[in-house]
């Protein structure tokens, strides 16, 4: 077992289960979201970029109306892992993915399924903003008027706007382009966009690694708001972010192949966030969080 | 005593030390010397261009000042009167030849241009061989496609006789590698997160080119079949063989009337033996230039004014 000092500076410990539990409380008891309340979820997911294995037999499941955070180390396969979850990584002509990734209940990568239909549910907001070279107002209207979505386009991108709280920094400009905005505006742009569609789960890649502080601040601030409507999985370097945003934190961490030396990204450890980040139970999650490596 | 003596002495020595260490005086080395060669070659290169240019200008305003004007838009070719001959037909040929290339090469060589960049699997032999087979395409004499229009559209499978259209479908062939490469260009400077942005919301792979990419590519395109014209307008050898030699005296009527272009019309005033004549073609080789460099000017105005910045 571990020595006494460790466990003392350790928040209390968990009582072990009894095995009389129901599966909601075995899922409470190790960190995990409620089997009813899971939105999506990985079973036993393997990528690979060709001969190359990117990530290794990672099980997790994503909460409804819960921020998860993956985080690790770079080349750890989290954001490799995101893409998955809205088939983004299809567009890799030489990515492979092994396993299910499940939505509702049902397998994204399954034969009938269209990944087009999947990403309109699903939506993804991207490392750097990426508004297109339209009109504000056209970047919003793009998303609803290629699925068809009916209702007065004018109100739904002023409900986009006012969500992602830029309706009143640009409602008077709504025709000029969306490059003249500053970068965190563009990111919030790109979430208002992507709400627009009205997606069930939203994907987030480093959302505020290209922006300033007080960005980051705001857009941290609106995905706190978000979560009451939409579920949100977010990839950050920035542990400070996930500690402070995130309801549950996956730590990923890459191990290198003993043969060919290439280094497969693993899921290490998930838990609600304040668990990871105050008592985690491996020693690598530990050592990740208190700066000793990555 | 002894002590100040070495004190003094190293002051000197670290004294000595910085001075040849820390120099910013200009050396003269070799190094600098190459430089100076260098900038002076490239400077000779621009220059000798920029002459050869010059040249043709100024040849062509001596020889063909006098009979430069509007006239030579208003009459029609000559084979005997040179002081009333102009290029009203040759014009015409070359405005209805040059409309039917854009409207041949355009869709082909952006249609092929897409699919080149965005559907075909780039790592695999087949789309590697098509590519350099563009780029040669691009390299091919443009006789060789004159020789191909002679077989295939004046006589041969389409046998259209010797015909604006028949110059239209051969120019096209000889432009559209040009088209494809500037089209690949264009749609490849469109960044990938724009296509990923789209993809994410939901739309369709063909929603996301012909909404996001295709517009975005918009001037890039315009820009290289402006530049693929002027090419087309200035080719001569092509039409030579497929009718636009025949001497024409009279305007054509539409794609399927015989015509001339201007250079070949440039090319016969030339080959007269009255001196009239050689003004004559010298004032025309000053409208193609007005035409081409309009154009070109075009085509830069374009890239500037609708560039965009990632």
């Amino acid at each position: 077992m571990e020595p006494a000092s460790t466990t003392s500076t350790r928040a209390p410990v968990i009582e072990p289960l009894t095995g009389v539990e129901t599966a909601a409380e075995r899922a409470r008891h190790r960190g995990l979201p409620d089997p009813a309340d899971v939105v999506m979820e990985c079973l036993g997911l393997n990528v690979f970029y060709g001969s190359f294995h990117a990530v290794h037999d990672v099980n997790l499941s994503f909460g409804r109306n819960e921020i998860t955070a993956l985080i690790g180390p770079s080349g750890c396969g989290k954001s490799t892992v995101l893409r998955c979850l809205n088939r983004m990584n299809d567009l890799i002509p030489s990515a492979r993915v092994e396993g299910e990734v499940t939505y509702d209940g049902i397998d994204i990568y399954g034969r009938a399924v269209d990944p087009i239909e999947v990403r309109r549910r699903i939506g993804m907001v991207f490392q750097k903003p990426n508004p297109f070279p339209k009109s504000i107002y056209d970047n919003i209207a793009y998303g609803p008027k290629i699925i068809g979505m009916d209702g007065d386009m004018d109100h739904i991108v002023e409900r986009a706007l006012r969500v992602t709280a830029l309706w009143d920094e640009v409602k008077d400009r709504l025709d000029d382009n969306a490059y003249g905005l500053s970068g965190g505006q563009q990111q919030r742009l790109c979430i208002a966009r992507c709400i627009a569609v009205s997606p069930d789960v939203i994907l987030m890649d480093e959302p505020c690694s290209a922006l300033d502080p007080v960005s980051t601040s705001r857009i941290e601030d609106l995905m706190v708001e978000l979560k009451e409507r939409y579920s949100i999985v977010i990839v950050t370097h920035n542990m400070q972010q996930a500690a402070r945003v995130s309801d549950r934190t996956a730590f990923f961490t890459a191990s290198p192949d003993e043969t060919t030396g290439n280094r497969t990204g693993m899921l290490v450890e998930y838990d609600k966030t304040a668990r990871i980040f105050t008592n985690p139970v491996d020693k690598r999650t530990e050592d990740y969080i208190s700066g000793r490596f990555g | 005593m002894n002590n100040r003596v070495t004190s003094e002495r190293t002051r000197l020595a670290v004294a000595g030390a910085r001075s040849g260490a820390v120099s910013l005086d200009r050396q003269p080395t070799g190094e600098i010397v190459r430089g100076r060669i260098f900038w002076a070659l490239l400077l000779l290169a621009i220059c000798i261009a920029l002459l050869g240019l010059a040249l043709v200008l100024v040849d062509a305003i001596l020889d063909g000042r006098q009979r430069f004007g509007l006239d030579l838009f208003t009459q029609k070719s000559s084979s005997f009167l040179p002081e009333s001959a102009g290029f009203q037909n040759a014009i015409l040929g070359t405005l209805w030849v040059i409309g039917g290339v854009i409207l041949f090469c355009v869709p082909i060589g952006v249609g092929a241009a897409i699919y080149l960049e965005e559907y075909a699997a780039k790592e695999r032999w087949w789309s590697r061989l098509i590519e350099v087979n563009i780029q040669n395409l691009a390299a091919v004499p443009s006789i060789v496609y004159g020789i191909l229009g002679l077989a295939f559209f004046v006589r041969g499978p389409f046998g259209l006789g010797r015909v604006a259209l028949a110059g239209s479908l051969t120019l096209a062939l000889l432009v559209l590698p040009t088209v494809i490469i500037a089209g690949r260009e264009a749609i490849r400077a469109v960044p990938p997160s724009i296509r990923e942005g789209s993809l994410a919301l939901g739309a369709t792979q063909w929603q996301t080119i012909w909404h996001q990419v295709l517009p975005a590519a918009v001037p890039g395109v315009v820009t290289g079949v402006i530049l693929a014209v002027s090419r087309a307008i200035g080719e001569t050898a092509p039409l030579l063989l497929v009718g636009a030699a025949t001497f024409v005296t009279y305007n054509p009527s539409g794609p399927m009337s015989g015509y001339t272009v201007l250079p070949v019309q440039i090319f016969n005033y030339f080959t007269r033996p009255q001196d009239e004549f050689f003004a004559l073609a010298a004032a025309g080789v000053l409208v193609m230039l007005v035409v081409l460099l309009a154009m070109n000017s075009f085509a830069i105005w374009l890239r500037n004014r609708y560039e965009q910045k990632w």
